[in-house]
């Protein structure tokens, strides 16, 4: 466990959670954990996903309330009721998530549930609109705050939630991986806002995934691991090996499965894709035995465009052949038949039906075989699903479980089945081990390697620059919805990578 | 800008509505009278108390199918009321309508909002057991005309500046609301409930509390629109408006209010109820048999959801624009 | 794949089921429902001297088959996510359509033709608004819910059709054998199909993935819009069946004809443990919800209890059967 400093300069923190517990049914997400906020400070909190962090935003900001501990404002112990108990105490959160209405104004979305009153107690909408246009200006967004939310992009949304939380006076400020939706220019943008926010003084807590970010902006930082505290410390005093160590609690580096590519005939053929408003022009060739990396920034196209190849949206015009033949595809129904199965980044809404049980998923698309003219025969559906998720080494306490109640890797493990049991010639596995833990992380990898090497062609896309080095035989690099670069394994470098997709 | 379009919906509504009347005046040319206006407008203002009542709780993501029976139920307690006790102030009478509609809203809004019921089982639920209701109190007779005092009678038949009360009530109810949903914090809860729930209980707002207030405002019109109508049409038994609660629902469709909540004013659901109101007026007026008017309303619905629906589609089409531009 | 592989896999600890079906099954909604329905006719037998007659059970079935009919195909429909709120309206138009037919001195198979065609192509304009326009099922079918019964004011204002041919009395008013009738026959038959349907195939599966998780359905390779308008016919063929079956019973066609029944529909459907936000439900629980409801309202109606007081009870029903058990959850929290 990392000390503190013996010398701490800072007296009283603004904000103090001392052993924290919250317990959901079955699961203890956070257990005694704490927690010290300091004004003028940046404090990065560090941990995996499932260490407890996104609870604790919702313990900091009054949505859940702790089983045990105390939270202390000043020193003085508080309890919050509610959202806006803790906003009254001065607590705002940029939240992961969207918490933003598209319906109502910029200003509206700025000041909903504080806005300012006039005669009778009246929303005064005209001073409502000058003071969020003085926030947005000190912001630097040039937003008209008189607009609908939703004619927004997703850069200025985040600046309005940005503006939301400063329009309280805030004197502890969540950010809850705000530069996940960012691209560079935005992020550099953000940088700046927290460095006037610290001159302020206020005190604020980052919650980040990314090191180089945390190196970059904090000042001390707070490591969680299984919904325990690790430790806590000022920045400077450590590098990325110790953190990482912390937060997996054992020492860890990226490895990736050492592989003999035998990439085999053109088994997909693009050409000229294009979509009205998501992508133009993509085309490539696909190999047997081959892992095609797509990379580029969040926003690029990479997800429209894999999901026009898997029939969801029409695309405007282009040409797929599948081992020769021309197809069109124009439902996902029949991608599948024609070989190409799609594992989407978003599990819980697109890729599993959570509500079902894993065998019941897993047999989905490939109920033609396992029934009889249209009648379910159940033997042969477990069969099948005990095939394929045991390939997959699943772990569940049975083939008639919810997928709802498994982790996030065993999830992906189970969406992963559900397409191999219809034999595909083409995966696309849509960032596939976004949000599940390393050791899943891995098993994920080392599948993807023995599926290429089955025979079986993988389309990867990917936002994790290690990832696309360590799997890709190719990458193709897409820009706003163009493809700026195709590189293969030789030309493959950080450096690259980032230049095409950034455009620099 | 958006707000521009929208706007734009309630004027293609309202543009709609002058053609109808222009079109029904160059066949019939009494039908633009003031006077013949202002009692399509009395007419149609019961419609518009319950529209008012339930875009609010369209708005919040729910639907409320008991406001026919809720004004029936109430109708009748006033008018038995009335009966044993003829004497009673018409003041008082209002007082207790409005509160017997306010609570079965409250029952309605504490089922949702404790229990959690979708709101569309809640309400088909307790429109029947209203409807129950009124025929256990009655035993199934009718209150007549003759039995009721003429204060009773009198009241939304009052004339004020050339309007009767009842058109006034509307009236009022359209101003106060308006004010109610643009200008106080629970309107813009309301519509921050209605369009991302999740965010609100973020931004610390209590959605199932938003969902329970607006149930009762709509129970409180229901109630007090029970009251007006009794006495306007002078009789009280167990299945008058029977069915009514679709014309309101058709009243907020046709006025641009989403069914998936969030979107919606009270000028829509003004408009959508004067829609329906100059078409079941004028039928008669132009030989056609009243036996259309329900055809009419329900092509009307129809087209209006799939106007509405075409609107959103291209609002989305916009939002990617952006998106490519702004990426 | 032979049966043998089943246990062939060493790296499989999996176990298929933890509970046993039959275990699952007695802790189910229908158990309790079904406790219900025997609760109701033992008091029924006691309250009324008149209830254990085979041919008043037999004339109680009157009170739900029609209903229940639609109430399968409804079942599918929400449990897929959607609802159809027009199929009392359904059955006015396709009572008109025959009334027409009638006019026009159709036969009995002709009558049958137009009022199943009748109620097929209502269900198409309803599942087209749906699935192909993308409209909210909810609204669409309010409006269809006027228009449809708004036609059949048109054709018949106050008017009505009647005189229909001896020999189309039968689907209403016959019986197969003794005191079985044509209509509980219908209804026997219907539950089975549809409850194999619904959970012994392929389509039953999706209908279930579908109600669940339309967009995960849809990125699984299902046709979700085909199997919702696949749905939507088959409600309004239902819808078109109970119109021959009341139709024929009733002998006359007025446009007010199943007032209201859109409700009653509904309710047997949640009362049969359907979650009307979709996902789950199933027709041996909507079987037990008919027979429920035609009980009390038999046995009420044995007692002189007026028919709409029935609706208090119904209306209990409907909101008590959820409420209950979530009061016991909450009381348990405490």
């Amino acid at each position: 466990m990392q000390s503190v400093p013996a010398a701490d300069p800072d007296p009283t923190p603004v904000l103090a959670l001392d052993g924290i517990t919250k317990t959901f049914p079955g699961v203890k997400a956070l257990s005694k954990v704490r927690l010290a906020l300091y004004p003028g400070q940046v404090t990065a909190l560090i941990g995996e996903n499932g260490a407890g962090k996104s609870t604790l935003v919702k313990v900091l900001t009054g949505i859940y309330q702790p089983d045990g501990g105390a939270i202390r404002v000043d020193g003085k112990e508080v309890s919050f009721a509610g959202a806006q108990a803790a906003a009254d105490a001065g607590i705002t959160a940029i939240h992961q998530e969207t918490v933003l209405f598209d319906e109502l104004s910029v200003a509206e979305n700025i000041f909903l549930g504080h806005a300012p009153r006039g005669r009778f107690g009246l929303i005064d909408w005209a001073e409502m609109s000058r003071r969020a246009a003085e926030i947005l200006k000190s912001v630097g967004a040039e937003i008209d705050p008189d607009h609908k939310l939703r004619d927004l992009g997703i850069a200025n949304k985040h600046l309005v939630a940005i503006s939301r939380a400063l329009s309280i006076d805030a004197r502890v400020v969540v950010m809850d991986e705000p530069t996940a939706a960012l691209s560079h220019k935005e992020i550099h943008e953000l940088y700046e806002l927290v460095e006037t926010l610290k001159a302020q003084g206020k005190a604020i807590l980052f919650i980040s995934h990314k090191f180089d970010e945390v190196f970059r902006i904090a000042d001390r930082y707070t490591v969680f691991r299984d919904g325990q505290f690790v430790g806590e410390g000022q920045i400077d005093a450590v590098d990325e090996a110790a953190l990482v160590k912390m937060m997996v609690g054992r020492d860890v580096s990226q490895i990736f499965p050492e592989r003999q590519s035998h990439i085999g005939e053109v088994v997909l053929d693009v050409a000229a894709m294009s979509h009205p408003t998501e992508f133009a022009d993509i085309g490539f060739t696909l190999r047997r035995g081959e892992i095609l990396g797509f990379y580029g920034l969040v926003g690029a196209g990479r997800s429209e465009f894999m999901q026009a190849l898997f029939g969801i949206t029409r695309p405007s015009a282009g040409q797929v052949t599948i081992d020769g033949d021309a197809t069109a595809l124009t439902s996902p129904a029949e991608a599948v038949d024609a070989g190409i199965v799609y594992v989407p980044e978003d599990r819980g809404a697109q890729g599993a039906i959570t509500a079902l049980p894993i065998f019941q998923n897993v047999t989905l698309p490939s109920l033609r075989r396992t029934s009889r003219s249209g009648f379910i025969r159940l033997a042969e559906e477990f069969s099948l699903a005990r095939e394929y998720t045991s390939r997959l080494d699943l772990r569940a306490a049975s083939l008639d479980t919810a997928v709802g109640n498994l982790s996030g890797g065993n999830q992906q493990k189970v969406v992963i089945a559900k397409w191999l049991a219809t034999k595909p010639k083409v995966i696309i596995l849509d960032e596939p081990t976004k949000g599940i833990d390393i050791g899943s992380k891995a098993a994920v990898h080392a599948f993807m390697a023995e599926l290429a090497a089955q025979g079986l062609a993988v389309i990867m896309v990917s936002s994790e620059i290690p990832e696309v080095l360590g799997m890709s035989d190719r990458v193709i690099i897409m820009r706003e919805g163009r493809m700026v670069a195709e590189l293969d394994r030789a030309e493959m470098t950080p450096e690259t990578l980032v230049r095409h997709a950034a455009g620099i | 800008m958006l707000q521009r379009i929208i706007r734009a919906r309630e004027t293609l509504l309202l543009g709609a509505i002058l053609v109808l009347i222009a079109l029904i005046s160059t066949r019939f040319p009494g039908f633009i009278a003031p006077s013949n206006l202002a009692r399509v407008f009395n007419d149609t203002s019961p419609l518009i108390l319950l529209a008012i009542g339930q875009m609010i709780v369209i708005l919040t993501r729910c639907i409320d199918l008991s406001v026919a029976a809720n004004l029936a139920l109430t109708g009748m307690v006033v008018a038995m009321v009335n009966l044993s006790f003829p004497g009673l102030p018409v003041a008082l009478i209002v007082v207790l309508a409005i509160a017997l509609g306010t609570a079965m809203g409250m029952v309605n809004g504490l089922l949702v909002w404790k229990l959690a019921i979708p709101p569309i089982v809640v309400t088909l639920g307790t429109m029947t057991i209203f409807r129950g209701i009124i025929f256990l109190i009655s035993d199934g007779k009718w209150v007549n005309s003759h039995e009721m005092s003429a204060a009773f009678k009198a009241f939304p038949r009052a004339e004020f500046l050339g309007l009767p009360m009842l058109s006034w009530t509307a009236i009022a109810a359209v101003l106060l609301f308006t004010v109610v949903m643009t200008r106080t914090t629970f309107g813009r809860a309301a519509y921050a409930v209605g369009g991302n729930p999740h965010a609100a209980t973020y931004t610390g707002i209590d959605v199932g509390r938003t969902q329970f207030w607006a149930f009762t405002i709509s129970g409180a019109l229901a109630g007090l629109t029970g009251y007006l109508w009794v006495s306007r049409y002078a009789v009280a038994y167990v299945d008058i408006a029977g069915g009514f609660e679709l014309d309101v629902v058709a009243a907020c469709v046709i006025g641009g209010i989403s069914i998936a909540g969030g979107i919606g004013t009270i000028g829509g659901a003004l408009l959508g109820a004067l829609f329906l109101g100059v078409i079941k007026n004028a039928l008669p007026v132009i030989n056609i048999s009243p036996f259309w008017q329900l055809a009419i309303s329900g092509a009307a619905i129809i087209i209006a959801v799939a106007v509405n629906a075409r609107a959103n589609c291209e609002k989305g089409r916009i939002i990617l624009k952006s998106a490519e531009h702004a990426a | 794949m032979s049966p043998t592989d089943q246990t062939s896999d060493a790296r499989s600890a999996i176990p298929d089921r933890l509970q046993s079906q039959l275990e699952q099954r007695l802790k189910s909604w229908e158990s309790l429902l079904l406790l219900v329905a025997i609760a109701i006719f033992v008091a029924n037998s006691f309250a009324s001297p008149y209830f254990l007659n085979a041919w008043n059970l037999s004339d109680a079935t009157f009170n739900f088959t029609e209903k229940a009919m639609i109430a399968f195909a409804m079942a599918l429909l929400i449990i897929s996510g959607e609802i159809d709120l027009s199929v009392a309206a359904i059955i006015a138009l396709a009572s008109t359509a025959m009334g027409a037919a009638l006019q026009l001195g159709a036969g009995t198979p002709v009558l049958i033709l137009v009022g199943l065609g009748t109620g097929l192509l209502c269900g198409a304009f309803n599942g087209f608004l749906v699935t192909r326009m993308g409209l909210p099922s909810i609204v669409v079918t309010i409006g269809t819910m006027s228009l449809f019964r708004g036609i059949s004011y048109i054709v018949l204002g106050d008017k009505s059709f009647q005189g229909y041919p001896s020999d189309f009395a039968f689907f209403g008013q016959g019986y197969v054998f003794w005191v079985i009738s044509f209509e509980i026959v219908l209804f026997t038959i219907l539950a089975v199909i549809y409850g194999i349907v619904l959970h012994k195939t392929n389509f039953g599966r999706a209908v279930y993935a579908i109600g669940n998780n339309p967009t995960g359905a849809l990125f699984s390779g299902i046709r979700v819009a085909r199997v919702k308008f696949i749905l939507f016919l088959l409600t309004g063929l239902m819808a078109g069946v109970a119109a021959i079956c009341l139709t024929s019973r009733l002998g006359s066609t007025r446009p007010s004809i199943a007032f209201g029944w859109e409700l009653e529909v509904v309710t047997m459907v949640v009362l049969g443990g359907v979650n009307i936000l979709g996902g789950s439900g199933t027709i041996p629980g909507v079987v037990i919800a008919a027979f429920v409801m035609g009980l009390v309202t038999f046995g009420l109606g044995l007692l002189n209890v007026p028919g709409i007081v029935m609706s208090i009870v119904i209306g209990s029903l409907l909101i008590g059967v959820i409420a209950l058990p979530r009061l016991w959850t909450m009381w348990r929290q405490r």
